[in-house]
């Protein structure tokens, strides 16, 4: 990992190119074992959403992405590895005895939280797609963890899908009340209350 | 720093220093039939004025560059919030990105040159054709005109109208150090910032005569013509700061007021069809850069036109 300063600066790096406002709605920054979930647009989400929390909780929490993607390329490996401390998922070998969520159930351990984007894929920015299910298992095997919603404004205007080349524009982070899932819930129900709760912070 | 710099910044702490204690004062004591929300505006104004004037004093103190460079900075962010406020389309990227990043910087670097003869067409001619262009090579025909208008508009009010102000230090004139034309830049965001805030009173009066009821409820004809017929005295009354004669000092002031109000009734206009009250919303607990500047960009190629006019070269 790099140093502390080198985070911080590229943090606040992320955080003026991005012109992100973060607001916390029902919830506060807390260092307990949480799922940011997030609507996914842009390449930065990633970047911006993890810039956005205060540094005690950026230092425990690991973005989830995919393994293809994160090594394409010398820069991203960095920032990957050295800088989110990212947990990367194979998108193409997925095994049987080693699914994602098994994996990252291991690796956050009784501390770390996660970032993740359960549209799978980038939308289009217009509305947000339908959950995978992978955040359910999740919250089944560690019915602990918080689930926190957060809805990402503006970032497909930034960097659009296709493009290399970011124009800045301001966006807006909003976090909103944790969702745990209830006993004996749906899959379906408890994905589609939980994309109900990223589309509620649009409104706000 | 010549006496008269020293003087005008001495009248600006001065001003600044009165309306933090009335400020001050008014808060502490809660029976004084003052309105509190009208108070704690006042009182987010006069922090931006702070913050304004220190900004801009430590700009005047490094020297032209770094004035030239802060009005950039200050134009970049408030074409943040222009584009950011205006929908667009994916189809327009590539020409946003131009605008960011090429007309944008291009056009503070040609204005600390001093180069008036392509500072003041770049964005007019090469800027208003490339946009149309750009998105043209794009693809995208939904809205085309709609679109190529909204980015030229962006462009044409916060960076080039906007980089006036600074260029107003890169003139010669006689009587002045060349290059460092610190008192006309200085008297100019004064004349601006008094303008609003004597308006603002004005409008305080009783009968009220709302001029467009349908933008801007607190702009009134009383706020209008007092404002102005009272900047017209304050800029004759500091005439000394400038080097003009007085008659045309009043008369810079009377246009820096009057097109003060257009440009905060434009911006209105503009803010009011998008559904927004401040650009500032974007950016919680802040107010928008461009909600503070858009006096000072209608006003700044006027103001310094009329220099010109008034001294050609």
């Amino acid at each position: 990992m790099e140093s502390t300063i080198t985070i911080n600066i590229l943090a606040l790096i992320a955080r003026i190119l991005s012109g992100a406002s973060v607001r916390w709605v029902d919830c506060q920054p807390d260092t307990c074992q949480r799922v940011y979930f997030a609507n996914h647009t842009s390449h930065l989400d990633a970047i911006v959403l993890w810039s956005a929390l205060p540094q005690e909780v950026r230092d425990l929490t690991r973005p989830v992405g995919a393994k293809d993607y994160w090594t394409a390329t010398r820069f991203r490996q960095y920032m990957a590895q050295k800088v989110f401390n990212a947990l990367l998922i194979d998108r193409k070998e997925i095994k049987v005895h080693q699914s994602p969520v098994d994996l990252m159930i291991r690796e956050i351990g009784h501390t770390h939280s996660l970032i993740v984007f359960p549209e799978g894929g980038r939308s289009s920015g217009r509305g947000v797609g339908e959950f995978k299910s992978g955040l359910y298992y999740l919250c089944k095997k560690r019915p602990d963890l918080e689930c926190i919603p957060v809805h990402l404004d503006n970032m497909n205007r930034i960097l659009p899908r296709g493009q290399f080349l970011p124009v800045p524009l301001l966006s807006c982070i909003t976090f909103g009340a944790p969702i745990w899932l209830e006993a004996g819930e749906k899959k379906a129900d408890f994905l589609q209350r939980a994309r109900q709760a990223v589309m509620h912070l649009k409104e706000l | 720093m010549d006496a008269r710099t020293i003087g005008l910044i001495g009248g600006i702490l001065l001003l600044l220093g009165a309306a933090e204690a009335v400020v001050r004062i008014l808060k502490n004591h809660q029976d004084s039939g003052v309105d509190p929300a009208i108070l704690a505006t006042f009182h987010l104004r006069v922090r931006a004025w702070w913050s304004l004037f220190a900004v801009l004093a430590a700009a005047f103190f490094l020297g032209k560059t770094a004035t030239v460079v802060l009005f950039g900075l200050i134009a970049f962010w408030a074409l943040r919030e222009f584009i950011t406020l205006t929908p667009t389309r994916p189809g327009d990227h590539h020409a946003l990105f131009w605008v960011f990043f090429v007309f944008t910087p291009l056009q503070f670097f040609l204005v600390g040159l001093g180069q008036y003869q392509y500072y003041s067409v770049v964005i007019p001619i090469c800027g208003l054709l490339f946009i149309p262009w750009r998105i043209a090579m794009a693809g995208d025909r939904k809205r085309f005109l709609e679109r190529m208008a909204k980015i030229q508009a962006g462009l044409l009010i916060c960076v080039y109208c906007l980089s006036y102000a600074p260029a107003l230090m890169t003139l010669e004139l006689p009587g002045e150090s060349a290059g460092r034309n610190v008192n006309l830049l200085l008297f100019f965001v004064l004349i601006v910032q008094l303008s609003d805030a004597l308006q603002y009173v004005w409008a305080q009066i009783p009968s009220r005569h709302v001029i467009v009821p349908t933008i801007s409820p607190n702009r009134t004809w009383e706020g209008l013509i007092g404002g102005s017929a009272s900047v017209t005295l304050i800029g004759i009354a500091l005439y000394w700061a400038t080097p003009f004669p007085f008659y045309f000092a009043g008369l810079v002031s009377l246009a820096v007021s009057l097109l003060g109000f257009a440009g905060g009734l434009t911006m209105s206009a503009i803010k009011r069809d998008r559904g927004v009250k401040d650009y500032g919303t974007l950016v919680e607990g802040h107010h928008g850069v461009l909600d503070r500047i858009d006096s000072l960009c209608f006003a700044a190629p006027v103001f310094f036109h009329f220099t010109l006019w008034f001294f050609p070269t």
